[in-house]
């Protein structure tokens, strides 16, 4: 039979010229989490995840992107955080959606994210793969900018499977 | 012969409160070339997702990967192009005559204390006017190495689907679970 609310909303945080932001007490009740933010930027830089307030060199990724005039790849090894590897637009709301796989498993935390920042003119479109090296339940996430601040909205979705 | 891990469907029916629902749910047993097989999907839903973490029984700290089929065709049937990332460039591929559909980089070989993952979108899989097309994509990290992918995927066959077999590089191990959802679109 198959299952009722499979995909269900469980926090949103609206973001008024905010530079962090944390989702916390994570329940470990879903199969995978989603995180999509879509705002504006005071400066147009980019912003991170970071889990369970772990601020150590736990973290690494690989990015895929396009930029409109050229496809390339990137990595950061040991990172403090996961990159979204994107700017955000200042004048036009840019889009992140990020899929938190298995966050309340055993193994190392692998997330899978996608960017969409068009500019009219400029932009940025990625896929990225992160990694957390922890095996313990994700609880909170935590995003922040590296510069500026953030207008729009952050919400959180948990993901039930059979 | 190889065997097979089903994650069919039990039970029939029933109002759905929702346009995203589970159908069904596996993980790997740790066997070498035992097959994943959601069967006995319903045609009731528009679209379906597959969603996965993987790591291969096989041995090594590599970058491993999985491949689907529809409704058992093991024929020269399916098409992939490909789009992806090594950290250090961008890459672009094609085949077709293919008898599978390859999910590249979702998974790692055993050695790896990570898995890959992967998010499968099947769409009009129930139409019978239609081939079928996928989207996937899929990525692992390794802290020093790992892909990230997007690719595109087509059966060609308009028969709707009503089976999915995730066949392994190797085999499943216990790290693998991968869950099937089936979306609705509006009345």
């Amino acid at each position: 039979m198959p299952a009722g609310a499979t995909y269900e909303p469980i926090a949103t945080t609206t973001l008024s010229g905010a530079s962090t932001w944390t989702f916390s007490s994570i329940p470990g009740t879903y199969t995978d989490l989603i995180a999509i933010v879509v705002v504006t930027s005071t400066t147009g830089n980019s912003f991170h995840w970071r889990f369970n307030g772990d601020t150590g060199n736990s973290y690494s990724y690989t990015v895929l992107e396009g930029n409109g005039s050229a496809a390339s790849s990137a990595r950061s090894s040991s990172d403090t955080n996961i990159n979204i590897y994107s700017g955000v637009g200042t004048a036009n709301p840019s889009m992140f959606r990020t899929h938190f796989m298995s966050y309340s498993g055993s193994t190392n935390k692998t997330v899978l994210s996608e960017a969409a920042n068009d500019k009219n003119g400029t932009g940025i479109v990625n896929r990225l793969v992160g990694l957390w090296r922890n095996t313990s339940a994700i609880t909170s996430i935590t995003g922040t900018t590296f510069a500026g601040t953030l207008t729009g909205t952050a919400t959180l979705y948990g993901i039930k499977a059979a | 012969m190889i065997g097979a891990l089903v994650a069919g469907i039990t039970g029939s029916g029933g109002a759905s409160l929702s346009s995203y629902e589970s159908i069904a749910s596996a993980t790997g047993t740790g066997t070498s070339s035992a097959n994943i097989v959601f069967s006995s999907i319903p045609a009731t839903y528009t679209h379906l997702q597959i969603r996965a973490i993987n790591r291969d029984t096989l041995g090594g700290t590599g970058t491993s990967l999985f491949y689907v089929r529809f409704n058992g065709d093991t024929g020269s049937n399916y098409v992939r192009h490909r789009l992806w990332g090594n950290g250090t460039s961008a890459s672009s591929s094609g085949a077709v005559s293919q008898s599978f559909i390859e999910i590249f980089g979702s998974s790692f070989y055993s050695g790896s204390t990570n898995v890959g993952a992967s998010i499968i979108d099947v769409l009009d899989y129930a139409s019978t006017t239609k081939n079928k097309t996928t989207r996937n994509f899929s990525g692992n990290d390794n802290n020093g190495s790992g892909f990230v992918n997007i690719s595109s995927g087509l059966w060609l066959n308009t028969a709707a689907i009503t089976s999915i077999t995730l066949v392994p590089e190797q085999g499943f191990g216990t790290a693998t679970q991968f869950a099937l959802y089936g979306i609705k679109a509006a009345a």
